[in-house]
């Protein structure tokens, strides 16, 4: 029947408090979940106090303050510190962002960080993002050509060039698909918007020769239609990226295709 | 954890080359249903303490008939295959969301067949 309740072992608990330190002059609590896998305790939520003087003005900032000074099992992804590698995707403030290019002064209270929501959990804030990146491999998010290749590059207008902006920007952080209910509940057949947006920029890029079989990959109830318009994707795209539209784009060729 | 590759779980069946028809169906649907409901609910407020025969007349025009059953058609349709998405998301066991998806139209079948066999009979005057 319906589960109402979260299962006995996710039922998140009261974890460690580390109090503000000696002298800060800028404490900010930041409350952190935390999941071991080895130890088999339920996963809990860790408080951190810390002193914002010691740490620069980003999440990830203090994240990286948190492990190397206070609490070094904490664990998180990331790498480029800047927006553009995608890593330290994780639900911060109840919005799933990038920790990197978060400020700490745009959020109100405590800080709390989650990993991605509805995905298995590695461990902390590490998401496994396996079934994610098997669906982007599905889609073939490659060129595909039956042509023989040419002598030189393949030319593409100025105008279908144009049409792949707001696309190739996706850095595949998965914020969108870990925050789209169809996603939550359907995730082992939807392909989720940041997969469709990764389908759409091939479906629009003029030198790709294989439309056709890209649209009969994607016909399907649950791999595209699962998608009801609910726009969380848009919303929380740290990138400022539309799926949401890409999606619709797609729906449109559907139709044009009859 | 399963010992299938991540790329044959994502892949699994492949596409059921469906979809789009049900989709396309559910907008035209609710696009007829925006008029017919309007034109339905001005009509019946219209005839507010109207005689039965009235009424009767009323359905027996065969426009007024067409459009009742055109009515019907889009209301039950409409709402099978939205009952249908509605199970495919929330309802995860497949046995049971099939089961529940079967049933549930073989009703709105069944009350929609009445329905529209209640308006020709008004309509015929039976």
């Amino acid at each position: 029947m319906a589960e109402l309740a979260l299962p006995k072992n996710s039922r998140v608990t009261q974890g460690v408090s580390h109090p503000v330190p000696q002298g800060a002059k800028n404490p900010r609590q930041f409350q952190i979940y935390r999941w071991n896998p080895d130890t088999g305790e339920n996963p809990r939520i860790d408080t951190y106090n810390i002193d914002l003087d010691k740490c620069g003005p980003m999440v990830l900032d203090a994240l990286i303050h948190i492990k190397s000074d206070v609490d070094s099992t904490l664990t998180f992804r990331r790498s480029c510190r800047e927006g553009i590698c995608g890593s330290c995707a994780m639900n911060i403030d109840g919005t799933n962002t990038l920790a990197c290019i978060h400020a700490i002064s745009d959020i109100e209270g405590p800080v709390k960080i989650y990993p991605l929501p509805h995905m298995p959990v590695v461990k902390d804030l590490v998401p496994d993002l396996n079934h994610v990146y098997a669906q982007y491999q599905s889609i073939k998010p490659w060129l595909e050509v039956e042509s023989a290749a040419p002598s030189r590059e393949r030319l593409q207008s100025p105008e279908d060039r144009e049409k792949l902006d707001g696309l190739y920007e996706c850095i595949l952080c998965f914020c969108c698909s870990t925050s789209c209910p169809s996603y939550w509940w359907n995730g082992d057949r939807f392909l989720g918007p940041a997969i469709l947006l990764q389908a759409y920029r091939w479906l629009a890029d003029s030198r790709d020769e294989h439309m056709g079989e890209r649209l009969d990959a994607l016909e399907d109830p649950f791999r595209l239609y699962r998608c009801h318009t609910i726009m969380n994707c848009t919303k929380t795209c740290p990138k400022g990226l539309n799926p949401a539209k890409a999606i619709a784009e797609i729906k449109k060729l559907m139709i044009e295709r009859r | 954890m399963s010992i299938r590759t991540p790329l044959a779980i994502a892949r699994n069946h492949g596409a059921a080359k469906d979809g789009v028809h049900h989709w396309w169906m559910q907008r035209l649907t609710a696009l007829a249903l925006v008029p017919l409901v309007l034109w339905f609910v001005i009509s019946i407020i219209s005839m507010a303490g109207a005689s039965y025969e009235r009424f009767t007349g009323w359905v027996s025009n065969p426009l007024v008939a067409a459009l009742l059953i055109a009515l019907l058609v889009a209301t039950f349709y409409h709402a099978a295959i939205g009952l249908q998405v509605i199970y495919e998301d929330y309802i995860s066991n497949h046995l049971r969301r099939r089961v529940i998806d079967v049933v549930t139209k073989f009703i709105l079948t069944l009350l929609g067949l009445v329905s529209i066999i209640a308006v020709i009979g008004l309509a015929v005057g039976v």
